[in-house]
């Protein structure tokens, strides 16, 4: 970006709440059913049909509102926003406008640069995901799968205070860790539980007025946030250099080609004719509601990535990593528990061995195939000297592949580590014995042998001696000062 | 084998005593309903599913097990057509019945049909609908009212001994004045509205028409009651109102709206208001002068906030998904105009113009928004009046029935008719229109009003009213 404009970013993320069944309707809400197999009367608009408030999506709501120590209405009210389309059954979406139940709360969120940044959130409110079309099924007629249509969404929607498209995606980023922490969204952005809208405008440096925004509709990754506002803000700044206006206008992004393009502008765009639903009366949230899901709240990701690093000294980067997921983080913990002391170890495998086995095999924390005190087990061996860490990677890779416990391996496979002085003495002495050129070299200040013959000893003892107690042993028996 | 029905009480009597069985009411009704046929009070009578729920009938207690019946055509009833007495549910079949069908249903009353009434509910005469306007059996050139006419007409001709209605600004206690019968509109979210087709949902009401405010009371106690299913629906217990129907009404205080009694009000019609209520005084209650300073505002009020509310609730009706779809659309927009445009009578596309127009960005604060702060002062004038008086009263309707045609082409004379009911929907509270005389021959209503959930004390005094008055008994001619 050219250092003479300053881009200004605000985001409308629509987080699908994980709810069993719809915002107003008892039907489900999983994903990928059989097209129009979830819409209940209610969700097809059936004249005489009534909605039903969900007390779960409204506890969720709230959750989230205590998340972001955001102000949670005693009464907000539910909109209807009036459009006619084909998805849309009732010919108007269930909204909150005026009222919302979550107001103005704030986020912290770490930049990639290192720098915290606080977002202000200026709502979050509850509304009903439309249908869709389907446009692939019939020759040259469009379908309508209703079964998103009333599945319940919580938009959040932040002030615009970011300046760079880093800055939005490590807040959507920071958003989407903090709804799946909660356990209110399932963050699943393939299945368009998690996505989001860009306002994107750009100002001369240093100036406070707000320039023309642009909304880029619906997108899906945090690749395509970073790359769709990257363009964006440039495109503004060509084009103002270029002399042209910045119109207000809904544009999308192609992800494609990394561009943005004209949707429609604000001259089309429709009157939503908002006003409050008369078949719902203002949804009351009382105090107890809002202690009953105080009392139920997690530690925060920000909270537990803090303490990680003040109370456990773990480095930014291994906190950051282990709270990227409330799992991660549990699961570390479980193993910290039972290894009480050795935070650091710990997060080295969950984030080091553990990472790259689930990684490899697809699976998520939760069905990892080493549990936490199993490899709590293993990591007390480790420390305890039986076996090394390279003995104790091998020992994981069996564990994942189900050959039991750490213990039942290490006995199996003989993999107990060799620390009777006695007995490595013995196979320092025959190597020596057997390579005496090589030896006196070493002795005679060829330190660069040295390796060889620890290599020597670790074969004959296939692996198993200790390092630490070799080293000291062989150095002693070479004839070298100690290290 | 066709004649008008006694009262409830007294229908429930014979068949305990098994002098009439339920099977053999159900026939009367339908052959009542084939003998006044012309009167369109129906849209679709049902004698296979009647006779049926007549058998169901017989293992059913209560008052209303085996009693005859009519529901508005804007009840969903489960497996039945169910038009709103629009084209564009010509052929709507509904999956579910009404929160007020089940009642009934459980209660083992048994429905012969589905009664005519103005498309949507928006009307006051039944000329609004697409299955033709329904006659008055008091003289048959003139209006039943609306929206309920079918059921008024139905009721009034003794085809039927209740009917269900609904009211949304007067059309249960309007075509009960002109109809001569007793219509009890409750209070908001009293009865739920599930599977009630919605025309305005912060006012439309389900309630009942039928001979008597006794009758009236049997059919309140069956329908009203808290639903889930409807988030407006009221949680708190319903009153026994039938324990309270013979009370006395020594100390009550009645208020006397002055606003009622203004200009547009028929002399003979106020005479005969004035008449019930020195009845009333009779019977031991005071009449007190009340104002209703902001009357005069509910008609405004009323047909902003009414039709925003339809033009929103109606958008569902755009030939995607049921009802009625043009042939061979050019564009989602073609088939949108075009489905909407050939279903939709004159008044609810008035009405669905109105309300777009009122909410639309730069006039929802000038209309929308202001007819709110109207509507509280309204109920703000009906609590201060309640500080002071149990009841407010005044004549139902300004005029008696008028002639089939004689406003359909002036809607603002049309819609000023509605004066003294609107207000109440507007304030929530349950009303009551209960017979009070005649003018040169037609039927004249007393309206009711009460606080919420006070439908007891209505149920009460026209009940009294009702025993030392024949008003409520007369039939029309040829309808004895």
């Amino acid at each position: 970006m050219s250092r003479a404009w300053e881009a200004v970013i605000g985001l409308e993320i629509h987080a699908q709440l994980s709810t069993a069944s719809k915002l107003f309707s008892g039907a489900p809400t999983a994903y990928g059913a059989e097209p129009n197999t979830q819409a209940s009367a209610v969700d097809v608009a059936l004249p005489g049909t009534l909605p039903v408030p969900n007390r779960a999506a409204i506890a969720k709501a709230i959750r989230f509102g205590l998340a972001i120590d955001g102000q949670i209405a005693s009464t907000s009210v539910f909109a209807r926003k009036n459009y006619f389309y084909p998805d849309l059954p009732k010919g108007y979406q269930i909204s909150q406008y005026e009222l919302p139940i979550v107001g103005r709360g704030t986020l912290a969120v770490r930049v990639d640069d290192g720098r915290t940044i606080a977002v202000a959130i200026e709502r979050a409110h509850l509304e009903e995901d439309a249908g869709k079309s389907v446009h692939d099924a019939f020759h040259a007629e469009t379908g309508i799968d209703l079964n998103r249509a009333g599945v319940p969404l919580l938009e959040i929607v932040s002030a615009p205070v970011m300046h760079s498209a880093a800055e939005a995606v490590a807040y959507m980023r920071t958003v989407h860790t903090l709804v799946r922490w909660l356990g209110i969204c399932d963050g699943n952005m393939q299945e368009g539980s998690f996505r989001c809208d860009c306002n994107v405008s750009v100002r001369p440096a240093g100036t406070t007025t707000l320039g023309t925004r642009t909304e880029i509709k619906n997108v899906n990754s945090f690749r395509f946030v970073e790359k769709a506002i990257e363009y964006e803000i440039e495109r503004q700044i060509r084009a103002i250099e270029n002399g042209e206006t910045i119109v207000q206008e809904t544009r999308l992004y192609d992800p494609t080609r990394h561009q943005t393009r004209t949707m429609r502008t604000k001259e089309s765009a429709d009157d939503y004719r908002y006003f409050p639903d008369p078949d719902l009366p203002p949804l009351v949230v009382t105090s107890a509601d809002i202690e009953r899901e105080r009392a139920s709240m997690p530690e925060l990701p920000g909270a537990r990535r803090a303490r990680y690093v003040a109370a456990l000294a773990l480095p930014e980067a291994d906190a950051d990593q282990l709270c990227a997921d409330k799992a991660t983080a549990d699961y570390f913990e479980a193993v910290l528990s039972a290894l009480p002391g050795e935070a650091k170890l710990a997060a080295n495998w969950v984030l080091g061995e553990l990472a790259a086995a689930l990684n490899e095999a697809q699976t998520p924390i939760e069905a990892a195939r080493v549990d936490a005190a199993a490899l709590a087990t293993l990591l007390a061996r480790l420390r305890e000297g039986v076996i090394s860490g390279k003995i104790a990677k091998e020992v994981f890779a069996a564990m994942w592949n189900g050959e039991g416990g750490a213990d039942a391996i290490i006995e199996a496979r003989g993999l107990r580590q060799i620390s009777d002085t006695g007995a490595l003495a013995a196979v320092i002495d025959e190597v020596l014995r057997e390579f005496p050129q090589q030896r006196d070299a070493c002795r005679g200040g060829q330190e660069k042998l040295f390796p060889f013959f620890v290599g020597q000893v670790m074969k004959r003892t296939r692996g198993q001696a200790n390092p630490q107690q070799l080293n000291a042993l062989l150095r002693e028996k070479i004839g070298l000062e100690t290290a | 084998m066709s004649a008008p029905f006694a009262s409830i009480d007294a229908l429930a009597a014979d068949l305990a005593a098994r002098r009439v069985s339920a099977r053999d009411l159900a026939e009367r009704a339908l052959a009542n309903a084939r003998r006044h046929a012309h009167l369109n009070a129906f849209i679709g009578v049902d004698p296979e599913r009647a006779l049926a729920a007549a058998e169901r009938a017989g293992n059913a207690r209560g008052p209303l097990a085996g009693i005859p019946f009519a529901h508005k055509d804007i009840f969903c009833t489960k497996g039945q057509r169910t038009t709103c007495a629009s084209h564009v549910l010509e052929n709507f079949i509904a999956p579910y019945d009404a929160h007020v069908a089940e009642r009934l249903d459980a209660a083992g009353a048994v429905s012969i049909g589905k009664t005519n009434m103005d498309e949507f509910a928006m009307g006051s005469s039944n000329e609004n609908s697409a299955f033709g306007a329904v006659k008055n059996p008091w003289d048959e050139a003139r209006v039943p009212g609306g929206s309920s006419g079918g059921s008024a007409a139905a009721v009034a001709a003794g085809i039927v001994p209740f009917a269900t209605g609904t009211d949304t600004g007067g059309s249960i206690r309007q075509p009960a004045a002109f109809c001569g019968v007793t219509g009890l509109k409750p209070t908001y979210g009293r009865v739920s509205r599930y599977g009630m087709i919605a025309y305005a949902s912060s006012l439309d009401c389900g309630g009942v028409l039928a001979r008597s405010a006794a009758d009236c009371a049997h059919v309140f106690a069956a329908i009203a009651g808290h639903d889930p299913r409807d988030a407006t629906s009221a949680a708190r217990a319903v009153d026994d109102v039938a324990a309270s129907l013979d009370a006395p009404l020594a100390g009550l205080r009645i208020g006397v709206a002055r606003e009622y009694f203004g200009a547009g009000v028929d002399d003979g019609v106020a005479a005969c208001v004035r008449e019930a209520l020195a009845e009333l005084e009779k019977l031991g209650a005071t009449l007190v002068d009340v104002s209703l300073p902001n009357a005069h505002h509910a008609i405004a009020a009323y047909y902003v906030i009414a039709p925003a509310e339809a033009s929103s609730n109606l958008a569902r009706y755009d030939g995607v998904r049921y009802g009625h779809r043009a042939a061979q659309p050019k564009s989602l927009d073609d088939l949108y105009s075009r489905s909407r445009a050939e279903s939709f009578g004159a008044e609810v596309k008035r009405r669905i113009l109105v309300g777009t127009y009122v909410l639309s960005a730069g006039y929802y604060d000038a209309y929308y928004l202001r007819a709110q702060k109207v509507r509280r002062l309204i109920a703000g004038d009906f609590a201060q009046a309640f500080g002071d008086v149990d009841l407010i009263a005044g004549p139902t309707a300004p005029t008696t029935a008028f002639r089939l045609g004689e406003k359909s082409n002036d809607a603002i004379a049309m819609y000023a008719a509605d004066v003294n009911t609107v207000a109440v929907n507007l304030a929530g509270l349950p009303a009551i229109s209960t017979p009070a005389g005649f003018v040169g021959g037609l039927p004249v209503g007393l309206q009711l009003v009460a606080p919420a959930f006070a439908e007891a004390r209505l149920l009460n005094v026209s009940h009294r009213l009702q025993q030392v008055t024949d008003w409520h008994a007369r039939r029309p001619e040829g309808y004895a």
